[in-house]
């Protein structure tokens, strides 16, 4: 009686197991929530359905037309917000459609260093590290990559490759919804330095620290 | 008195007791193995409406994690890219290949793709994704190596204790910032007691362990 009783129960621990399987193993189907505990609860949340919308999205677009309220950017005494028309937002002169030659801001080592950052997560994949437009997705084929040593957008105005990050040119598509207006213009400063690594010549590093440029140190600063 | 009780029931009360352990000793091991999201969510991996493959973007072509989840620093929610952020590359590469074929509806169309949420926490707690990967907790802490998943599957429970874990000794888990999105990195556990307690120090890494830290 007892022998059959523990053969019994055995037999359905190891059913058990065998339907039930061990921890970490792959299931397509979404976890049992046995308990509801309140862990799904009717507010929204973001990126999922919501049928109160036509197009039945919890998060809503930007309305066509309209800039989100948002802090103004410091640029020296000036405070500038996104709906102002400043070469900060445009790249342009202000009620112009000239694109404005420099950086409406400050170029400092922090902004070149959080341009480099940003370069490295946006625009490496297709333009490549150095630039040149030879990133890793031209492999797989990406056809048409810049490169932006060409003289074509060595000579383009700094408002004009923001203008080109923010609306996108040619097969690129815009960036301007993904990459903030500060970042934009810190990836502009640091396309720059990527040129002059390339273009510079000896002569554009300041005199005390020429000396220690690599074989260069016997060659006269002259030409 | 031997008529009413025969032999065998003198050893009935042990049987019993046996029994009554085998059957309790199971079904606790049971329940604890089993009713836990270490068993429920660990493993869950749905099937997505485009086979994206995490492997090959940010693994093979290492691409950074941000070029698509970009609201990962600035808001608590990390967002799942818009169509666009595909056809930037997608216009070329694999123009016409029908997987392509929802994302490239979605871009014209604006209707949203299908997307499986994997990841999920109860609603009454408010995870905020930009403070954690602003201040050194890498995405490998919740998400595992998603650098080497084919397709994306749940790899950690997810419960409240797996949360307090780091919450109570956020040295063991904080590292520098430029390592966040580096999935692959592997810091000795030395190392990272070092770095680790150095962050905590400098940054000011509170152990936050009061409910309204996560629950409102």
């Amino acid at each position: 009686m007892m022998r059959y009783f523990l053969l019994f129960w055995l037999l359905l621990c190891v059913t058990v197991v065998a339907i039930a399987g061990f921890r970490g193993s792959t299931s397509r189907k979404p976890p049992i929530e046995i308990f509801p505990d309140m862990d799904r609860q009717p507010k929204l949340r973001p990126q999922t359905t919501f049928d109160f919308f036509p197009d039945n999205r919890s998060s809503r677009a930007q309305v066509p037309g309209t800039i989100a309220y948002t802090k103004g950017t410091k640029l020296g005494e000036q405070e500038v917000y996104p709906f102002q028309d400043h070469p900060f937002n445009t790249g342009r002169q202000a009620g112009s459609t000239n694109y404005v030659e420099t950086l409406p801001v400050a170029v400092t080592e922090q902004l070149m260093a959080r341009g480099q950052e940003r370069y490295a997560i946006t625009c490496l994949p297709c333009h490549g590290a150095s630039g040149d437009g030879k990133g890793i997705t031209t492999k797989f084929g990406m056809t048409i990559v810049a490169n932006l040593h060409d003289q074509r957008i060595v000579r383009q105005t700094d408002g004009e490759l923001f203008d080109i990050i923010t609306h996108g040119k040619g097969l690129m598509g815009s960036y301007g919804d993904k990459i903030d207006v500060n970042d934009r213009w810190a990836i502009v400063s640091y396309v720059r330095a990527l040129q002059l690594a390339r273009l510079g010549a000896p002569e554009d590093v300041p005199a005390d620290l020429r000396a220690k440029l690599p074989g260069l140190s016997a060659a006269p600063a002259q030409k | 008195m031997s008529d009413i009780f025969p032999k065998w029931t003198n050893r009935l009360p042990l049987k019993i007791a046996i029994g009554a352990l085998v059957v309790a000793g199971t079904l606790t091991a049971g329940i604890t193995y089993y009713l836990t999201p270490a068993y429920g969510r660990v493993g869950y991996q749905p099937i997505q409406p485009v086979p994206f493959s995490h492997e090959i973007h940010a693994g093979q072509l290492g691409i950074d994690c941000r070029y698509c989840h970009d609201a990962v620093e600035k808001s608590w929610f990390s967002n799942i890219p818009s169509a666009t952020t595909c056809l930037n590359c997608h216009n070329q590469v694999l123009k016409d290949d029908s997987r392509l074929e929802l994302i490239r509806d979605s871009a014209k169309t604006g209707k949203p793709v299908p997307w499986v949420q994997i990841h999920k926490v109860p609603d009454y707690v408010y995870f905020n994704h930009a403070v954690h990967v602003n201040r050194g907790v890498s995405c490998v802490e919740c998400h595992g190596k998603v650098n080497h998943m084919d397709e994306v599957r749940q790899e950690k429970s997810f419960t409240m204790s797996f949360c307090l874990d780091c919450h109570r000794d956020p040295a063991q888990h904080i590292r520098h910032p430029k390592d966040v999105y580096n999935l692959d990195l592997e810091i000795s556990p030395e190392e990272q007691k070092k770095m680790g307690t150095k962050f905590v120090h400098d940054w000011n890494v509170q152990s936050l362990q009061n409910c309204s830290a996560c629950h409102r």
